[in-house]
């Protein structure tokens, strides 16, 4: 069901002017609020500003108080980096949590409200074992149907999809696992990915099965991370001479159920497809247009529905975009030149921030050598999915 | 975990109590080998898992029907790396079926070999008890 508004935006321009992130993966060096600070301090700078120019954050974080200690972690953390007195609020979407806390963090400034916000994203999930953090994830669908009965996990949740999309569209193990070799290269060359070690096929093949037919090397890993956007009005931007902003072009999002049996289709998210044709008809893009993407890569399959259901290529066309390279530096549409999910790291309320990061970091020309994207219309597409499509928020930057 | 420094957290053990007073007629229907959905009296929409209240037509107090058992499996997992709640399990395969009525169920299958276990293969939908003695349903065999 489509139910966005889909006429022009009459609100105000937002720029992104400051983007931080903390290095990802397995930060046990660090806690809650000292991680943020590694992601608000460069933002800031970036922005040339300071902690106490910012009136209102919004903060994407799952797991308060379950895998990690603080309940109120926009307190907690603001308080740490010198932002109390700024409104507050914590933003929940599951894994699409930081795309939530970047449209407050937007819609503050968009509505003449605030003149400058900061959306943040911050996450620990490694202070637990991975079996409770594995229950905690799995909990995150509908609980009382289809977790406290029958123990569905969230590689088991894509699972299903991918079992699906292979029995009809012929997609192979070894297509899921492209995506995973893809994904590990560039990662490899980007310094804040948690996991830099490159795949081949066999690796991932080989790999011990977690929920068949996805394997260790089609899931994403359990990662801490932190990532911040300062925004700014257009006024903002003049007066503070940003050189490099980067412009809020469209925000879609969607929703799908929380019972995955009351889905139509398990070959795509229902809920990526809506949010993408939103954010869309609002940017005034197409997908053509499109010089790059971030998509929500959290397992392989999720990377192959993804470019199906954003509109980058037609239903069960996934893997030839794949097999061709066409998703790779040289192709038609350079995807998740981050590493992805998969590579970097997903912390899940820190994904869609992180997201954002990468896209403002491509469009500045700042990327690290490899991996840079080339621009042609200078038009970036973050895709973040909560969930399994329970939650989708799309999001298109323009230089 | 890490070998870091780290300080450990208090522990607290959480079990909450859910409410099952206005489904209680699914739980009771298990113990008696029947699987209900809802149907709304007002539009005629089936609902499984069971709505008490109608999220089409927003009427209270829906019918309890019995839902047929035979299915089609729409997809299906073979979980092996499980939570910690269900370590004490052997690995599990879970299905989601399309049945009848028309409405989807995703529970446990069992009783066939994963190489056995294809997309639009039949399987029969059953109430059953769990050996710890809690009521709940699965697909099986025909």
């Amino acid at each position: 069901m489509n139910l966005q508004k889909d006429s022009a935006f009459e609100v105000r321009k937002v720029a992104v002017i400051g983007i931080g992130n903390s290095k990802f993966g397995v930060r046990q060096d660090v806690n809650i609020s000292e991680l943020a600070f590694e992601a608000v301090r460069p933002a800031l700078e970036d922005a040339g500003l300071g902690a106490s120019d910012i009136p209102f954050v919004a903060l994407g974080s799952v797991g308060a108080g379950a895998w990690y200690e603080e309940l109120l972690p926009a307190v907690v953390v603001s308080e740490y980096c010198g932002m109390t007195g700024a409104g507050l609020v914590r933003c929940e979407a599951a894994c699409a949590s930081g795309s939530a806390a970047f449209f407050t963090a937007y819609s503050a400034v968009a509505s003449g409200q605030e003149d400058i916000a900061m959306a943040m994203g911050v996450e620990k999930m490694r202070e637990i074992d991975s079996a409770t953090a594995m229950e905690w994830i799995g909990r995150a669908g509908y609980y009382l149907w289809e977790f406290h009965n029958f123990g569905v996990t969230f590689p088991a949740y894509y699972a299903l999809h991918a079992n699906s999309h292979m029995a009809k569209y012929g997609t192979t193990e070894e297509d899921l696992a492209l995506v995973a070799v893809k994904n590990h290269k560039y990662g490899s060359m980007n310094p804040i990915a948690h996991l830099q070690n490159k795949v081949t096929v066999e690796a991932v093949l080989n790999s011990m099965v977690i929920a068949s037919p996805l394997k260790l090397y089609d899931c994403c890993p359990l990662t801490d991370g932190a990532s911040s956007l300062v925004l700014a009005s257009e006024e903002k931007v003049k007066e503070l001479g940003v050189d490099t902003p980067v412009w809020v072009a469209g925000i879609g999002y969607s929703s799908g159920t929380a019972n995955l049996s009351k889905r139509n289709s398990f070959s795509g998210l229902e809920a990526s497809v809506q949010a993408s044709k939103n954010a869309f008809k609002i940017a005034g893009v197409t997908p053509t247009q499109v010089d790059f993407a971030e998509v929500h890569d959290c397992f392989t399959i999720a990377e192959i529905m993804a470019y199906e259901d954003v509109g980058f290529c037609d239903r069960g066309e996934g893997v030839k975009l794949l097999r061709e390279g066409q998703t790779e530096i040289g192709g038609r549409i350079p995807i998740n030149m981050d590493g992805g999910l998969k590579s970097k790291g997903h912390p899940i309320g820190t994904t869609g921030c992180s997201m954002m990061y990468e896209l403002a970091k491509q469009l500045r020309g700042e990327a690290e050598k490899g991996r840079q994207v080339p621009l042609k219309n200078n038009i970036g597409l973050a895709h973040n999915v909560g969930g399994t499509g329970h939650y989708c928020y799309v999001t298109i930057l323009r230089r | 975990m890490s070998s870091m420094p780290s300080i450990k957290s208090r522990e607290i053990k959480i079990v909450q109590e859910i409410p099952i007073s206005k489904n209680l007629k699914f739980y009771e229907g298990l113990k008696e080998g029947k699987v209900y959905a809802t149907k709304c009296k007002d539009c005629g929409k089936i609902y499984f898992p069971p709505n008490v209240d109608c999220p089409e037509c927003l009427s209270t107090g829906l019918d309890w029907v019995e839902l047929s058992s035979d299915a089609e499996i729409e997809t299906f997992t073979h979980v092996v790396v499980r939570p910690t709640t269900f370590q004490q399990n052997k690995p599990y395969t879970v299905a989601i079926g399309r049945l009848q009525e028309g409405v989807k169920v995703l529970a446990w299958l069992t009783g066939f070999k994963l190489s056995e276990v294809k997309v639009g293969m039949k399987a029969k939908l059953v109430a059953r008890m769990t050996p710890e003695g809690n009521p709940t349903y699965e697909f099986i065999r025909p």
